[in-house]
């Protein structure tokens, strides 16, 4: 049987966002406050997404120098 | 249910008339070929529609019946025989690091772009009734791969599949909401309604993933499309939104596309990571599969859009 390492609960993903699982707070830099609204949410590391604090998909298009 | 399309050559004739005349006449051999892409890809579309929801007064049955069993893997194999034959093979790319890129970098021309910008409101109906030919059964053809996959990747499949059904609630399923969207709209939002307008490259689009979600074999290309499907949606969503928008379509219809700018941006991540990444280290044979697989997302949708932007006389 192949071992299987439990789940985590926050993943930084290789030049995109920070995964999130379960419900949160995230406080944006204007000290916003949003509520996670489904079972995994895309925070936005990147700094260009046009629905902060949510990623967008906007790092893809970053040379991959400005990526997190 | 909804009610049979119009069959497009002999083939489709045939296989339409048979699912007729069950369970009254039982099936006859069927020796006719193919007349056309069209014919091929229509026949296909219908016979995967009977494991979905079917057909108003055509026998569930007809399902599992021999002959169109065998029909449809005939046209299987055609299909899977012309998408290898156009593919380039597997990239030098390494998947969890170079997947996002290989993507963005596959060239052709984008529907979500022109409706940003410059398409009528005529234009839009017309994309909204061939995209609801896969978007009324969104993430459905997904679901046959998940007792095929390995313990890791599989929990992951279901999480990203989780978020697709709403999380639990009905009123947040994504196919439930591009009906509402629809029907906001004045279009009809049963499935199928608008087949008969759907050309076959609409139609192989729904083809390649019913047939990749049905064959356990195929499961390396079904996340594989499904990664690929998913990395090229969020930024093509909110292009779409932002269209919707300029042309004063309801809120029903720019929410569905909203919530993929946010949805598809997490989807994405779990789908490579999570879901490929995680079967190959499991079965590494699978990986030029998966590579396969999310070739032919991209591929399809620019053949479908080649034929949607020409049909419309907009630059492809």
């Amino acid at each position: 049987m192949t071992e299987v390492a439990p789940r985590p609960d926050v993943e930084l993903c290789p030049g995109g966002p920070m995964l999130l699982r379960g419900d949160h707070v995230v406080v944006d830099d204007e000290g916003v406050r949003h509520a996670t609204k489904r079972p995994v949410s895309a925070v936005c590391r990147c700094g260009k997404s046009a629905s902060k604090p949510w990623c967008d998909g906007t790092h893809k298009v970053l040379p991959p120098k400005l990526r997190p | 249910m909804t009610d049979l399309p119009k069959p497009r050559g002999p083939l489709s004739v045939a296989v339409l008339g048979a699912l007729r005349d069950l369970p009254t006449a039982p099936v006859p051999r069927i020796e006719e070929a193919p007349e056309s892409d069209d014919d091929a890809a229509l026949t296909l579309w219908v016979l995967h529609e009977l494991s979905y929801g079917g057909f108003d007064g055509v026998d569930e049955a007809a399902e599992s019946e021999p002959e169109l069993v065998r029909v449809r893997g005939m046209l299987e194999r055609r299909l899977e025989a012309d998408l290898r034959s156009r593919w380039p093979g597997v990239p030098d790319v390494d998947l969890a690091s170079g997947f996002f890129d290989w993507v963005a970098g596959h060239d052709g021309p984008s529907i979500a772009r022109h409706v940003q910008t410059s398409a009528t409101r005529e234009q839009v109906l017309d994309l909204m009734r061939m995209r609801s030919v896969y978007h009324l059964k969104e993430a459905d053809p997904t679901m046959w791969v998940i007792p095929r996959l390995p313990v890791s990747a599989k929990a992951a499949l279901v999480e990203l599949q989780y978020d697709e059904y709403g999380a639990g609630d009905p009123s947040r399923l994504h196919s439930h909401l591009f009906a509402q969207g629809m029907a906001a709209s004045g279009l009809r939002p049963e499935r199928g309604v608008y087949v008969d307008e759907a050309p076959f490259e609409v139609l192989d689009q729904n083809n390649a993933l019913s047939m990749f979600g049905l064959q356990g074999r195929l499961r390396g290309a079904a996340v594989g499309h499904l990664a690929a499907f998913e990395a090229t949606s969020s930024m093509p969503s909110r292009r779409m939104a932002q269209g919707l928008e300029r042309l004063g379509f309801p809120e029903e219809l720019i929410g569905y596309y909203t919530e993929h700018v946010e949805a598809d941006a997490v989807h994405e991540q779990v789908a490579l990571r999570d879901v490929c990444v995680a079967l190959v280290r499991e079965e590494p044979a699978l990986e030029p599969d998966v590579w396969f697989g999310a070739w032919a997302c991209l591929d399809l949708e620019v053949r479908a859009a080649r034929r949607i932007l020409g049909a419309w006389g907009a630059a492809a």
